[in-house]
């Protein structure tokens, strides 16, 4: 589904990542973890195409396709997600219509009959379950004066209506109290699937008691420096993340 | 202001007024009271020692009216009076042509406890019943337009709400412009609202012209609430790109009065407005809405004056501007909290959208404060669509000319919604798809 290879980013000028080699394969969850300013949420941008994210070296490919020569719309519309997080507060933009302008703009990609206002509305009922969401929500703009909690559920309702091929949640944990926590991470387990690959980027091991990922991952410094099983996020959670801060060797 | 004291800028030009005017009272009716012909008088002295404003002067540093004042504007002769377009509004109006009462398009409005006549007809008849109103607020040093409008008080119109009436449907008024053989024209109208003690009504007041059309309005409307009157008043500049727009609308406010204004303006090459308000009056509450939208080489300007004179008023004023091309805006808000107007509750808001690397605003919000016991703010922001909104709704798979499109329209719309004359606002919604760039499909996804 996934493979990065040698990736090297910058963002004003600044090396964030270093070479990061990472390969996730369709029904997998992988987890990255590591320290502030590792690289985690530079990563998870430049997947998505974030303009002004410079990528120097390296490449990434999805579903074998050159990942970095599309634009992030079209990125999303092959397939890829993004959860933000800090979700963008957009006033005077409705989030049930902005909404259907993506699923639409997805759908048409694909080449399938744009859905009317109707069926539309059928499929934001459903998907507003998986993560509890207050369909009153669903009608005010996108993410204004929404709570840190209302916002991620918004993005995980989000992730349910466009349906993702692989979706990338960087720190959709950060920010929530442990009933919401539950609601978002019961939320990201329903829409796991044998089809959809997932990467959570996550600061804390907290998150990964509700989501067990099949990988773990450890970035330091732009790159990643550990990789194992679920075990190894409740070594880091004992440990910190010092051990492993020397780089593992020259590259 | 010291301009009286310089010799005025454009001397033949002002001079060209001079004989419009002559010719102009050579043809009115012999019977008019000696009060509005000195008014007249008045207006014309004023304007002559004034002459046009330069950008010397710190009202008219952002705009230029030279182009105005080199256009020899004549009057419209009533031969060209005629319907330029359909009419601009839905339902019953009062509608002019080229500033003079055209009752063969309108359809007065009616509604109990309301009268709403053309000036003239009111000059002719009753003239008495507007003496007390009319040049009460509007005239002034600085204000050579008003005094120009003065010069060439004929006709406009004037609305009267009874004390205590509820008036629901809107009161609308349109003004039509269309350029004359001979070439371009001027029309001065003047409005005259009085909002009646107690009473409650909307004003939408209206100004287009015909495309192509080079003529210069330059028009003043007066209102006056009394104690405790609730005044809805919308004003939507549309004239012809090639048109020149200058507009005056000053406010007097009673006690526990409120006064909404939403000033729209879309059209004319170069188009300015003062507000002046006043409380004259405590508890009073008014609300200043306004939008504009300058593209190509329009030039937009907005001034307004805010004047807290009495205690415990409130004031709520939010501006927006969208510019494309090369268009400038000007916004300059002053809000004036005098000594002793406590408990004085203001915020002024002022944010614009630069959509081309050419366009221009000047945003000048400015407070001040002489009283101690007040609550005021002002902001203003500048700048392009937000990186990351846009990156937002792209990561959705919504194409960038589309997401722009939607966060353009998002902008404009906090004002457009405000709008409660429906009509108005589907009117204004349908000029706005035309005129922003995008896919029209995208823009029905703003609230």
């Amino acid at each position: 589904m996934l493979e990065v290879r040698d990736l090297h980013a910058s963002v004003n000028g600044h090396a964030i990542l270093k070479g990061v080699d990472l390969a996730v394969k369709k029904g997998e969850v992988h987890a990255i973890m590591g320290p502030n300013g590792s690289g985690k949420s530079t990563l998870a941008h430049v997947l998505a195409g974030r303009p002004g994210y410079e990528v120097t070296r390296g490449e990434v490919l999805y579903r074998g396709r050159d990942l970095l020569t599309m634009s992030p719309e079209e990125r999303a519309r092959e397939g890829v997600f993004l959860a933000f997080q800090y979700p963008v507060e957009i006033a005077g933009v409705s989030n049930v219509y902005f909404l259907k302008a993506a699923v639409n703009a997805v759908r048409k990609h694909r080449g399938q009959p744009e859905l009317d206002a109707i069926d539309f509305l059928g499929l934001v009922k459903e998907k507003a379950k998986v993560v509890d969401m207050d369909e009153s929500l669903v009608k005010r703009p996108v993410n204004e004066g929404f709570s840190g909690g209302e916002k991620k559920r918004n993005e995980i309702f989000q992730m349910a209506v466009l349906d993702p091929s692989l979706a990338i949640l960087d720190e959709t944990d950060s920010g929530l109290d442990i009933d919401a926590l539950r609601t978002v991470a019961n939320g990201v387990n329903q829409l796991r699937s044998p089809e959809r690959a997932m990467v959570l980027v996550t600061h804390y091991q907290r998150l990964l008691d509700y989501i067990v990922p099949d990988v773990v991952h450890v970035l330091v410094d732009g790159r990643i420096v550990k990789s194992g099983g679920k075990d190894l996020a409740l070594e880091l959670e004992k440990k910190g993340y010092e051990w492993l801060e020397a780089p593992a060797g020259p590259r | 202001m010291s301009a009286a004291t310089q010799a005025p800028a454009f001397p033949a030009e002002v001079a060209h007024w001079r004989d419009e005017y002559e010719s102009f009272r050579a043809g009115l009716r012999a019977e008019e009271p000696e009060w509005v012909r000195g008014l007249r008088a008045a207006g014309i002295r004023a304007f002559e020692e004034a002459g046009f404003p330069t950008t010397r002067l710190e009202d008219w540093r952002h705009t230029s009216v030279s182009a105005i004042a080199r256009t020899r504007f004549a009057r419209p002769s009533p031969s060209i009076a005629r319907p330029v377009r359909g009419r601009p509004l839905e339902g019953r109006q009062l509608v002019f042509v080229n500033g003079r009462y055209a009752p063969e398009l309108s359809s007065a409005p009616a509604p109990e406890g309301v009268q709403v006549r053309s000036l003239r007809e009111v000059l002719d008849r009753q003239p008495e019943l507007v003496q007390p109103y009319l040049d009460r607020q509007a005239s002034g040093p600085g204000r050579p337009f008003v005094a120009l409008n003065s010069a060439f008080l004929d006709d406009g119109a004037c609305i009267s709400v009874a004390a205590n009436a509820v008036v629901t449907d809107p009161i609308q008024i349109a003004f039509l412009s269309a350029s004359g053989t001979d070439g371009p024209t001027a029309s001065h109208p003047r409005v005259l609202i009085v909002a009646g003690r107690g009473s409650q009504a909307t004003v939408v007041e209206s100004y287009d012209g015909a495309a192509g059309a080079v003529y210069l309005t330059n028009a003043v409307t007066e209102v006056a609430l009394e104690d405790g009157a609730i005044l809805d008043h919308y004003r939507v500049q549309r004239e012809s790109a090639t048109a020149f727009h200058v507009g005056s609308l000053c406010v007097t406010q009673g006690r526990a009065s409120r006064f909404t204004s939403h000033a729209i303006a879309l059209g004319a090459s170069l188009s300015r407005l003062d507000l002046r308000q006043v409380f004259a009056g405590e508890g009073g509450e008014c609300v200043l809405d306004g939008l504009f939208l300058a593209g190509d080489s329009q030039h937009t300007d907005i001034h307004t004056w805010v004047d807290h004179a009495q205690p415990h008023c409130t004031t709520r004023e939010l501006y927006k501007g969208i510019v494309d091309g090369r268009a400038r805006g000007v916004f300059v808000g002053r809000i004036l909290v005098r000594a002793g107007a406590q408990k004085t509750d203001a915020i002024q808001t002022n944010k614009n959208l630069i959509l081309s690397r050419e366009a221009l605003v000047d945003s000048l919000p400015q407070l001040e404060i002489l009283a101690d016991d007040v609550k005021c703010k002002h902001g203003s922001t500048t700048g392009q669509l937000d990186p990351l909104a846009l990156f937002y709704l792209r990561s959705r798979g919504i194409g960038e000319e589309a997401a722009r499109a939607l966060l353009t329209y998002a902008f404009a719309s906090e004002v457009v919604q405000r709008i409660g004359v429906e009509a108005l606002r589907a009117d204004l919604t349908e000029h706005l798809q035309r005129r922003l760039p995008g896919p029209p499909e995208i823009k029905e996804a703003t609230v």
